[in-house]
């Protein structure tokens, strides 16, 4: 009865995927991000929070993480999933020298 | 003609990436589009430097500056960079009266100044020593030109966003904008009074109707002339031989 148990619990984390996923914020302010590089988990989600007060766009156009967050009002925020390992470039459409990489890493 | 008005080159140095759609990442990666170009100079990139090779002086600076490598197009672009990096913006009243010389300029600019911080809102674009922070914004003329969205047409914002230029030494560099369609300091003043022509997706939500008065106008305009530099002539260096 155990060896079954066990092995229905294995079969629910192969298939549904028991790792748990981290939550990431990276703020903006002063038309800056608060870091130039993050590593982060394939999964794990990265909340871009403007705490500026003028409006950001953040976006990437890396291969495989392409997003755009589109217009962002001061005190807004927004969460981003990264499924991909890989290197991200992230962006901020109206500010050109806000940028950040996201090593996305197992 | 062009469709872009020449923007100026000072304080370059810190202003990247370059041209009014930002398509340059650095001075370097700018500084030979102008002279290729058949609507500027027109002058292929291989005679430019036959031409330059030509000139004894001209070998023999580039070996000093450059040495083990040829006079090229990366090394013709380096020089043209820092030079232009050199070109700097020197002190003006308004810097002499931020460090404390109340007398440096009039109370009508310094009242122009709190304007611009607060009421105007212009800080929101033009901050900083340089009063740019270099971003691209859709102020809302009424112009076809789509600025940096020819390089982004998948980002909203940057459509008909242009890059907002430095304000040191505005008062020489009339007509305004990227197509120089506003001829003064007094017209882009109205001009952002009235929230821009052109209401659009693309339009900053920094750009509202101001609500100015005739005197607050009056006070923008004189606290952007106190940006304005005294520099000595630039001297005309004797072209090497």
């Amino acid at each position: 009865m155990l060896r079954v148990f066990s092995l229905l619990i294995f079969i629910s984390v192969l298939a549904f995927g028991a790792v748990p996923v981290a939550e990431h914020t990276v703020s903006q302010s002063n038309k800056t991000f608060s870091q130039a590089e993050l590593t982060i988990k394939p999964g794990d989600k990265v909340v871009f929070k403007n705490d500026d007060n003028v409006t950001h766009n953040v976006f990437s156009v890396s291969k495989g993480a392409g997003f755009n967050l589109k217009t962002q009002a001061p005190g807004t925020a927004n969460a981003v999933p990264f499924k991909n390992e890989g290197t991200v470039e992230v962006r901020c459409a109206i500010h050109p020298k806000m940028k950040l990489i996201v090593n996305v890493k197992r | 003609m062009l469709g872009r008005r020449t923007p100026t080159i000072l304080n370059l140095a810190w202003g990247e990436p370059l041209f009014w759609d930002g398509r340059a990442q650095s001075l370097e990666d700018q500084a030979l589009g102008p002279i290729a170009s058949p609507a500027e100079m027109n002058l292929p990139l291989d005679q430019m430097l036959a031409r330059l090779k030509a000139i004894p002086g001209y070998q023999a600076l580039f070996a000093k500056a450059y040495p083990n490598e040829l006079v090229s197009e990366q090394t013709v672009s380096k020089a043209l960079a820092t030079f232009e990096r050199s070109v700097v913006s020197g002190r003006a009243p308004f810097d002499e009266w931020v460090e404390g010389n109340e007398g440096a300029i009039r109370t009508e600019a310094k009242r122009g100044f709190l304007l611009f911080n607060t009421k105007a809102n212009c800080v929101q674009c033009h901050k900083d020593w340089r009063f740019t922070d270099d971003g691209f914004h859709d102020i809302g003329l009424p112009s076809k030109d789509l600025g940096r969205g020819n390089l982004f047409r998948e980002i909203e914002v940057n459509q008909s966003a242009f890059k907002a230029p430095t304000l040191r030494n505005v008062d020489q560099r009339a007509p305004y904008m990227h197509d120089g369609s506003l001829r003064t300091l007094e017209a882009v003043i109205d001009f952002y009074d009235r929230g821009g022509e052109v209401k659009r997706p693309s339009l900053s939500p920094e750009i509202k109707a101001l609500n100015l008065t005739a005197q607050e106008k009056r006070e923008l305009v004189a606290f952007l002339k106190t940006l304005t530099s005294v520099d000595r002539p630039t001297e005309v260096p004797t072209m090497p031989q």
